[in-house]
């Protein structure tokens, strides 16, 4: 296998085991590539990348800008802060408008679901989701997935719990695809009403008490609570929040066993981590930062391989 | 030895292999002393087994210590990505040594068209700039170069058609030492 079985990466639920196996082995040649003096490839010279961001980032979008530059494409940046999309134009419109400016491939974040799905049936360009609403952030679970196979050897059997805010989790969706894909168990912990009604159905385990969680996994990866996407209270303060979800040294020091740390950033350090766990050797929360830049390399690298000449 | 639909000519046994590989190493060595200042570069894929092999004979042969030997991909800085039918896959890097003001020599096993010479040129400059380079092939398919570029040590001259594919067999690979001119 050397080709994606979709032409978008839309969501972690479309692709396949394979896809995922193809990506890594693609992302560690660009691992590789980005720890040269060097840091740059000339592959993508004739493709030209519009990136998309009709919500905040900044993680994400420097993490693909960057791949995309490592690359050699040619990037055109577009944040709806500063766009035609205040003046009134629809989706399609500013999609279309780019995309005569001879757009190739387009990278979307928006702040409501399926919005990158809707766009790769209306534009002749490939599709990556950098995020749609509270649904998927495919390249956010690649880079979890590739992380901790990078630090635990495999994904395969290891037991992965998902601590937070699990309700407006675009991440936390993307992670039990990819994880379920390759293996892995999980559970999720957190405050009952964070947590979606069904779950389980999902093939996901719930667990409301954060030191059996821990207790119980090889891997946590801590979830911000996302505040701007709460309309109600969901739990009473942020105090107790902390007391009864967040992870300290001190908790993490009862386990018998050392737990990798991860969180997709960013980081409200003292609310669902204390900044000695963030920072310590536990935390894999930096190699995330770097893998994802390989991970996003290889996603569009691969997608961009199959547009045609 | 030769098939109905598709014949296959041997060019080179493991004997001939063998003279071959012994004479380019001295040509090495007449052209690098104790390779102080020598880097060998093994073009993936093909080209590694070859200079694998060459790095061993230098050492273990001739006594020359601290070989240093790479392997460099070049799936990333070809000139055809996207223009082909089936997609490329890329092999491993492996370069741990500063290739800046060193003398490079890239090998590989067979030169044609001189389009993965011309990536490989341009794939080395990410690791410094070397003083010069230079190009070792085992076998040199004349009249099919694309591109001005010619092999400083060779192993054999052939002349084929384009229809005839030159195959390398390399024993830690393909269990033993050939070389075989196949027809389709």
């Amino acid at each position: 296998m050397s080709q994606l079985s979709v032409q978008h990466l839309l969501g972690i639920k479309h692709i396949n085991k394979a896809d995922i196996d193809l990506i890594f082995k693609t992302a560690d040649h660009f691992k590789e590539v980005i720890n040269r003096s060097i840091k740059k490839v000339p592959s993508l010279r004739d493709i030209t990348i519009a990136n998309l961001f009709f919500e905040n980032s900044t993680r994400t979008k420097l993490s693909f800008e960057l791949a995309e530059k490592r690359l050699s494409a040619d990037v055109i940046n577009f944040s709806a802060s500063q766009s035609s999309v205040k003046k009134g134009e629809t989706l399609i419109d500013t999609a279309n408008n780019i995309l005569s400016m001879k757009v190739d491939i387009i990278v979307m974040r928006h702040p409501n679901v399926g919005a990158c799905d809707f766009l790769s049936k209306h534009v002749n360009a490939r599709i990556v989701n950098a995020g749609d609403g509270t649904h998927e952030h495919p390249t956010q679970a690649l880079l979890d997935s590739y992380s901790i196979r990078e630090k635990l050897g495999s994904v395969a059997g290891k037991k992965v719990v998902i601590v937070g805010d699990i309700l407006h989790s675009r991440v936390a969706l993307s992670n039990f695809y990819a994880l379920k894909l390759q293996g892995a168990e999980i559970k999720v912990c957190g405050p009952k009403t964070l947590i979606p009604k069904y779950i389980e159905s999902l093939g996901v385990g719930v667990e409301y008490d954060i030191k059996k969680a821990l207790d119980w996994c090889d891997v946590a990866n801590v979830l911000r609570v996302q505040n701007e996407r709460m309309e109600i209270n969901y739990f009473p303060s942020t105090r107790e929040y902390s007391q009864l979800f967040g992870i300290n040294k001190k908790l993490l020091d009862s386990l018998d066993k050392k737990i990798v740390i991860m969180h997709p950033g960013p980081i409200n350090r003292g609310v669902e981590i204390s900044s000695d766990v963030a920072d310590s050797e536990q935390s894999i929360i930096l190699n995330q930062v770097e893998n994802g830049v390989a991970i996003r390399m290889a996603v569009i690298y691969l997608l961009a391989q199959q547009i045609k000449q | 030895m030769f098939g109905i639909a598709m014949s296959k000519k041997t060019l080179l046994n493991s004997k001939e292999i063998h003279i071959i590989l012994h004479r380019l190493a001295c040509q090495l060595i007449e052209n690098h002393n104790n390779f102080e200042n020598t880097v060998l570069i093994g073009i993936q894929p093909r080209g590694i087994y070859f200079a694998e092999r060459l790095a061993t004979i230098l050492q273990n042969e001739y006594g020359i210590s601290n070989i240093k030997l790479g392997h460099l991909d070049i799936t990333f800085y070809r000139d055809d990505f996207r223009r082909r039918e089936a997609p490329l896959e890329a092999n491993k890097t492996q370069i741990d040594f500063i290739v800046e003001d060193k003398n490079v020599v890239f090998i590989d096993d067979v030169l044609f068209s001189g389009r993965s010479i011309r990536a490989a040129l341009t794939a080395i400059q990410s690791f410094g700039r070397p003083s010069n380079i230079e190009l070792l092939v085992l076998i040199d398919r004349r009249f099919s170069r694309h591109l001005p570029i010619q092999p400083d040590y060779l192993g054999r001259q052939v002349d084929v058609i384009n229809e005839e594919k030159v195959i390398v067999h390399w024993k830690e690979k393909d269990t033993k030492d050939a070389v075989y001119i196949i027809n389709n």
